[in-house]
């Protein structure tokens, strides 16, 4: 199913939540909402459940308006930050229960129940902790039996609340890459909400990055992360270094380093900004030219990556990463006076 | 520079513990004040309502205006009970639930019948209601009687004893916040479903906590109850009122003995609250004592 979100406002009090906030999802798409805490994507995604109703706007689903669709008859798998498990009912009970709820009509046998929940949780592999109450559960076995419970009512939609919030960083790994695969084999259109862009650089289909409120940009991982449409996806999707300067007549002039501008050819000067990322830097003894001096003042050498870290003379930081072979081959002191020289920088104008 | 012991083994709560002496000074004056306080009474009102034989006291108990008595508080405890059953599962579901204006003043309204002496409780029932009360003339055009009569007595009993219920489920219900019922709704809860099969299954022992104490207060409240009574013989008068009656008329066995009914019913009370704690504190934990092995599957 696909899902249509169009110009949804929410304000809480005099706090406006969402602004105008319009993206689709496809059929069978896994998409991140990512954005810092605050920036409104928790609360989309309870608009799109029916948790909370928008001010303006509308949901629809498969292109028809779901707006005002009670939260029970969308049809949405709901998975929790904190998985929101019945505490009193066991393991199988809790997956049960979107089934037994159901009108007597429409309700499947006891048998039928049995059937199916035990295929779901050996889909989630837990079906030997049918009975067991949640708080015997680890912290990823709970994630995945609400996972089982949300896909338990067949929705047409799966929306996930920072999966992964709550667990440790290897169960997290490992989680993700089991989600990956899940998803992969039943293809259900799912949205997940996280603030962690690894997360979502791995995992999502397409990443919908938001920021107070608003949609910075939407596209696909690749794309975000190698073409950012503003400093600000720039800035949340990784480390970079900032260049302050100005351009004017189809240069940037960025302290030390001059670059090609031509979107901005007119005479009149504006303030703009340079973001390099780290392994956009590289670092030599010699001048190789537009670059820029600066001292070497930590080197990490853990793993394959070593992580330089240089002082510029206005003493301000720059991080740099440099293949390892490079850097043994280079072998440069702490202290020593290296030229760093960025091989790809991006230009934003009216940025100080 | 202190010379520091290394040597010597040191008890490691040293230093958190009081001396011996505090210690057992303080545990004989807590035993001491409940003996001379509670166990000593209690222990009198049995001596005193047996004193004459279990004759006495069976013809005390079931004597007329006994049973009249009994029936009363029943009555009244049943009506007041379920009353502020459901008031205080409301009032605990907006506190604990929503988010709104005046959540607090609510919060402190439900502890009013704490903080007000039951007589003056009583005594806004008998200024509403009575004859030259508010609405008195109107109640008595209307051939109704509020006060001196039953109707009086349910109102105040239900007064003094609606904050039980409330105040033991609205923090089991800010504690478990409404995460739970939300994830019912998306799974195609109605709202009745999700009531008997989510929340109230999460605050049952709190519930029935507050059931316990909300009917031990209905039972035994004298302060209120007497003002809007009138002490009618037969009529208006609860147990506790009966008692005082006895005791006033020198009657001191029969007084006993009704009295004994009401101590028998605080002693089942606390075994009731007892045995209720102990489940809570269970089904809080029901955490094995050792937790298994992870199998490779799992994450």
């Amino acid at each position: 199913m696909s899902i249509d979100i169009k110009h949804v406002s929410k304000r809480f009090g005099s706090f406006t939540a969402l602004r105008d906030v319009s993206f689709e999802v496809r059929p069978g798409e896994l998409v991140a909402l990512l954005g810092p805490s605050g920036c409104g994507k928790t609360t989309l995604l309870r608009i799109v459940a029916g948790l909370e109703s928008p001010d303006a706007g509308a949901v629809l689903f498969d292109g028809e308006d779901a707006t005002e669709r009670r939260v029970g008859e969308r049809r949405v798998g709901f998975v929790f930050q904190h998985y929101a498990l019945f505490r009193h009912m066991t393991v199988f009970e809790n997956v049960a229960f979107g089934l037994r709820v159901r009108p007597r009509a429409h309700r499947p046998s006891n048998q039928e129940i049995t059937t199916k929940v035990t295929d779901l949780l050996k889909l989630v592999q837990l079906d030997y902790l049918g009975d067991r109450y949640p708080s015997q559960l680890s912290g990823g076995q709970r994630q995945r039996v609400a996972l089982a419970r949300a896909l338990a009512v067949e929705p047409k939609v799966l929306l996930l609340d920072e999966p992964f919030g709550a667990l440790d960083a290897k169960v997290r790994q490992e989680l993700r890459r089991w989600l990956r695969r899940l998803h992969e084999e039943i293809r259900l259109t799912s949205v997940f909400v996280t603030h962690d862009q690894e997360e979502a650089l791995e995992l999502a289909d397409r990443i919908v990055i938001m920021n107070e409120g608003r949609v910075e940009q939407d596209g696909s991982p690749a794309d975000v992360f190698d073409r950012p449409a503003s400093p600000f996806v720039m800035n949340f999707l990784g480390n970079v270094n900032i260049f302050h300067g100005r351009v004017e007549q189809g240069r940037a002039l960025l302290g030390p380093l001059a670059v090609d501008y031509p979107e901005h050819a007119s005479a009149d000067s504006r303030p703009a900004a340079g973001y390099a990322r780290p392994h956009e830097l590289e670092v030599a003894r010699a001048d190789t030219g537009n670059g820029l001096w600066a001292i070497l003042e930590t080197a990490n050498l853990a793993g394959a990556i070593v992580r330089l870290e240089l002082l510029d003379d206005e003493r301000k930081l720059l991080q740099v990463e440099v293949a390892r072979d490079h850097y043994d081959t280079l072998n440069p002191k702490i202290g020593e006076r290296l030229y760093v020289r960025p091989r790809r920088i991006r230009v934003f104008v009216g940025q100080d | 520079m202190a010379h520091v012991d290394t040597g010597r083994a040191r008890d490691p709560k040293k230093g958190l513990t009081e001396p011996l002496l505090v210690r057992w000074g303080l545990t004989v004056v807590a035993l001491a004040f409940l003996t001379i306080f509670l166990l000593v009474p209690l222990a009198a009102v049995f001596t005193e309502a047996f004193r004459r034989g279990w004759d006495a006291y069976a013809s005390a108990v079931s004597e007329p205006d006994a049973v009249a008595a009994m029936k009363l508080t029943l009555l009244a405890a049943a009506i007041a009970v379920p009353a502020n059953l459901v008031f205080g599962v409301c009032a605990a579901w907006a506190i604990g639930k929503f988010q709104f204006r005046g959540k607090q003043v609510l919060t402190t309204l439900i502890d009013l019948p704490f903080a007000v002496s039951p007589v003056i409780s009583g005594m806004v029932f008998v200024l509403l209601f009575g004859r030259q009360g508010f609405l008195g003339t109107w109640l008595a055009d209307h051939d109704m009687r509020i006060v001196f009569a039953v109707p009086g007595i349910v109102l105040a009993t239900i007064f003094v004893s609606f904050p039980f219920v409330a105040r033991e489920i609205i923090p089991v219900m800010e504690a478990t916040g409404s995460q739970e019922e939300e994830a019912a709704r998306v799974l195609g809860a109605s709202g009745l479903q999700t009531f008997f099969r989510v929340t109230l299954p999460s605050i049952k022992w709190g519930l029935l906590y507050g059931v316990i104490l909300c009917n031990a207060r209905a039972m035994g409240e004298f302060g209120a109850v007497s003002v809007v009574s009138g002490h009618i013989r037969g009529l208006t008068n609860t147990l506790p009122l009966h008692v005082e009656i006895l005791y006033n008329e020198y009657q001191f066995q029969a007084a006993f003995a009704v009295a004994s009914l009401l101590a028998f019913l605080a002693i089942v009370t606390l075994v009731l609250k007892t045995i209720v704690e102990y489940r809570t504190r269970r089904s809080m934990d029901r955490q094995p004592a050792v937790v298994p092995a992870f199998r490779a599957a799992d994450i």
